[in-house]
């Protein structure tokens, strides 16, 4: 229903006024979502709490079989990675073609950087009979298979959302090359960074809770 | 209509044509269709696993199913009803078509993840069948570790998978839903304006995104201790099985709330209109549905009094399970006020809605029995719990569902069912349910188990009469068919507005067009208001 005296953007949607209730609407669904994925996560961290509290002895000695310089390392790659991001939504806002396109692909690349190192750390796991199974080292405390059945859940889910964000950044990077986005358009640049951040917090906390709680005094 | 009026100005049903334009539409109105298509299938399936079970009960002997057999019979019946009919029912079939026109959109904000909603229930439901056809389920549908996670040698890992994808679009509905009523509410509409319809589908989704991705990543874990040892479940590495059942009652505990808040909604809608007054106590009906979805996220525990858990979190959780009363009879007091002095017509909706009120009376105050902690102990896993969440999701939610169907049937597709038909089914199912899962009250508080395909001799009599029951609700559900299907090829055309209620959707032509309004509508007036609301329109041919 378009009215005589407006014209409508090109990218507005027919089930839309105007851009500003478009725009409104995909962010919100984007906090909706996001609420989602806490809960989402929010089921393993309430295990984490439960048997953290069961075994607290064995997740200590677990933690301590954690490479904490990658880990550290890998939380560094995804901050800065916000920070691009922050700064490729500010170029769209902006119109900044250049700009847009050099942040998306830089956040690309930290984050593929981040599952790299991922792989190396699994690797050493696998090494070190570390992963749970039949090949678990038996000699090693009860509880602590929990620990890594729930580190591989955890980072494991959160590693595949890292290859969605990455996909998503494919498809918004192409586009921003093209230059869809500008002042008048950017929420799908606006939308995928807030996922981005998200995923990006999941690590913020998977880093303490895996990595570094406990491990003082040893 | 003049010839000459665009594609988006006929009617969503006629344009465009084909298979393709329906499988790929965004029209929250076709894909409502796509969605009643399916859990209609699904009710079949379900029920014919139902039909199974209480055929195997007529005879104390296990003679006709195996009790291998039974178990995936039984397994099959509640993972379809719940997650494949029950939980999509009403807010993907008449909230998708309804909630954008009662509140004046054009569509829901995100039509393709609407869309997508539907492909994702597909294949959920079409992993799940792949484990139906591959050996079945044994484990109940509540998949309950250590059985589901190491014992169980059939596909609980696909059934997992199955149920774990169904519940993105689940979520996906939810979250569509939320965003439009805050973004796209068209002038007027005013929060306090909303049916209480959308209010109830406002906190079924606040459910639906809060609750769902519990259990899904629940029985992710599940599925993941049986396929690559990473669970958490395991009794030999010092896992708690327990822990599965606080997870998974996290999310399915509120799923009851899931089927019957939109039912609520429903009923709320349809004793205004089919009473003629305003609703009693607008803002105490709404408010009940958020109360009923949040105290629901507070008492999954009283599934769990006999599963080790501490007596005094028992306690707590037993006294905010009777606080969920409180809500709900709010709403059914409200209902009968309304109803009061009101100008009731004996159309078919009238028939469902008076049935919903019976069996969920009954059914509430039975779940009160159970959430009383002394004598769950003595009810626990008997048939006394079959009849009372029988009683909630089928009496409650499917007559609610069937009401509603009623009730806008004519809107969604133009025609008119025959009255006297609809009248009749309502009554058949009535008291077919009731003779199917009354007598299961008193076998249960006899001491009849759940899930035994065998049972002692003095059972008998109560289970033939259930089995009975089950026919004549089984005839009453295929007469439903039956009549809505011919009233497509032979009924009349549909008014407008036939039975002279208010609300937006009743302002456009049956069936609605594309684009649901050809002006953007500006809303001037509170909900349910019946003193100026026009004439039935019934009679007139």
């Amino acid at each position: 229903m378009s009215t005589p005296t407006t014209t409508r953007h090109p990218k507005l949607q027919e089930h839309f006024y105007n851009m500003d209730q478009q725009l409104e609407a995909s962010t919100l669904g984007m906090w909706v979502f996001l609420v989602t994925e806490v809960m989402f996560f929010g089921g393993l961290f309430m295990a984490y709490i439960v048997y953290r509290h069961m075994y607290p002895h064995a997740w200590v000695e677990a933690s301590h079989e954690l490479n904490w310089q990658l880990g550290g390392l890998n939380t560094m790659v995804l901050i800065v990675s916000s920070l691009t991001m922050a700064l490729a939504v500010r170029a769209a806002m902006l119109s900044e073609k250049k700009q847009q396109v050099f942040y998306l692909l830089t956040t690309m690349a930290l984050g593929t950087v981040f599952l790299v190192v991922k792989f190396f750390e699994y690797k050493a796991k696998f090494e070190h009979h570390l992963v749970p199974g039949p090949h678990f080292n038996p000699a090693l405390e009860q509880g602590m298979q929990i620990f890594f059945s729930l580190y591989f859940m955890m980072t494991g889910i959160h590693a595949a959302h890292m290859v969605i964000g990455l996909g998503i950044m494919t498809y918004i990077v192409i586009n921003a090359a093209k230059g869809t986005y500008n002042a008048e358009y950017y929420g799908p640049v606006e939308v995928a960074g807030l996922y981005w951040h998200f995923v990006d917090i999941v690590w913020i906390f998977l880093f303490p809770l895996l990595y570094l709680l406990g491990r003082h005094g040893a | 209509m003049s010839n000459e009026a665009s594609v988006h100005e006929q009617s969503y049903l006629g344009a465009p044509h084909g298979l393709a334009s329906w499988l790929l539409t965004k029209d929250h109105k076709r894909i409502a269709i796509l969605y009643l298509i399916s859990i209609t299938i699904f009710f079949a399936v379900g029920g014919t696993f139902a039909a199974m079970i209480r055929a195997e009960l007529v005879t104390p002997q296990g003679d006709l199913l195996s009790s291998d057999l039974y178990n995936k019979v039984f397994t099959l019946h509640g993972v379809i009803m719940i997650f494949f009919f029950l939980i999509p029912s009403i807010p993907a079939t008449l909230g998708n078509f309804l909630l954008p026109i009662m509140i004046g959109a054009k569509d829901l904000a995100f039509p393709r993840i609407n869309l997508l909603s539907w492909y994702i229930y597909v294949i959920g439901a079409t992993v799940t069948l792949a484990a139906v056809f591959n050996g079945g389920v044994d484990t109940g549908w509540t998949f309950y570790t250590p059985y589901s996670s190491m014992s169980s040698n059939t596909s609980v890992t696909t059934a997992a998978l199955g149920v774990f994808i169904t519940g993105f679009s689940s979520i996906l509905t939810g979250f569509n839903f939320i965003v439009t009523l805050h973004r796209m509410r068209a002038p007027g509409m005013t929060w306090f304006r909303l049916p209480l319809f959308v209010w109830a589908q406002y906190a079924t989704s606040l459910v639906m995104i809060l609750g769902t991705p519990v259990v899904a990543i629940t029985v992710l874990l599940v599925a993941a201790e049986r396929a690559l040892h990473l669970g958490i479940f395991d009794p030999k590495i010092g896992g708690d099985p327990v822990l599965f059942q606080h997870l998974f009652w996290f999310y399915s505990h509120p799923a009851v709330y899931i089927m019957i808040l939109p039912a609520m909604g429903v009923v709320s809608e349809l004793v205004a209109a089919m009473s003629r007054k305003q609703i009693f106590g607008y803002s105490f009906v709404a408010f009940s549905s958020l109360a009923i979805a949040i105290i629901g996220f507070l008492v999954w525990g009283h599934h769990l009094f006999v599963s080790s858990q501490s007596i005094y979190a028992g306690l707590v959780f037993s006294i905010i399970t009777m606080m969920v009363a409180v809500p709900s009879a709010v709403k059914t007091f409200n209902w009968t006020a309304t109803m009061y002095k009101g100008a009731i017509s004996w159309e078919s909706p009238t028939f469902w809605i008076f049935g919903f009120m019976g069996l969920f009376l009954v059914g509430g105050l039975t779940g009160l029995f159970l959430g009383a902690m002394g004598l769950d102990i003595h009810l626990t896993d008997t048939y006394f719990v079959v009849a009372h969440f029988h009683y909630i999701m089928v009496g409650g939610g499917v007559m609610g569902f069937l009401g509603g169907l009623h009730f806008w049937w004519p809107k969604m597709t133009g025609k008119m069912y025959n009255e006297t038909a609809g009248k009749i089914a309502a009554m058949l199912v009535f008291f077919g349910f009731n003779a199917t899962f009354f007598p299961q009250f008193i076998v249960g508080y006899m001491g009849m188990p759940r899930r035994y395909h065998a049972y002692p001799p003095e059972f008998q009599f109560f289970n033939v009469l259930s089995s009975a029951g089950a026919v004549l609700l089984g005839i009453g559900y295929t007469m439903i068919v039956i009549y809505l299907i011919y009233s497509l090829i032979k009924g009349p055309k549909a008014p407008a507005n036939p039975w002279g209620a208010t609300g937006l959707e009743w302002k456009i032509p049956s069936p609605p067009i594309t684009h649901n309004f050809s002006e953007m509508p500006v809303v001037t007036e509170e909900a349910y208001d019946y003193q100026h609301a026009p004439a039935p329109q019934r009679g007139v041919k």
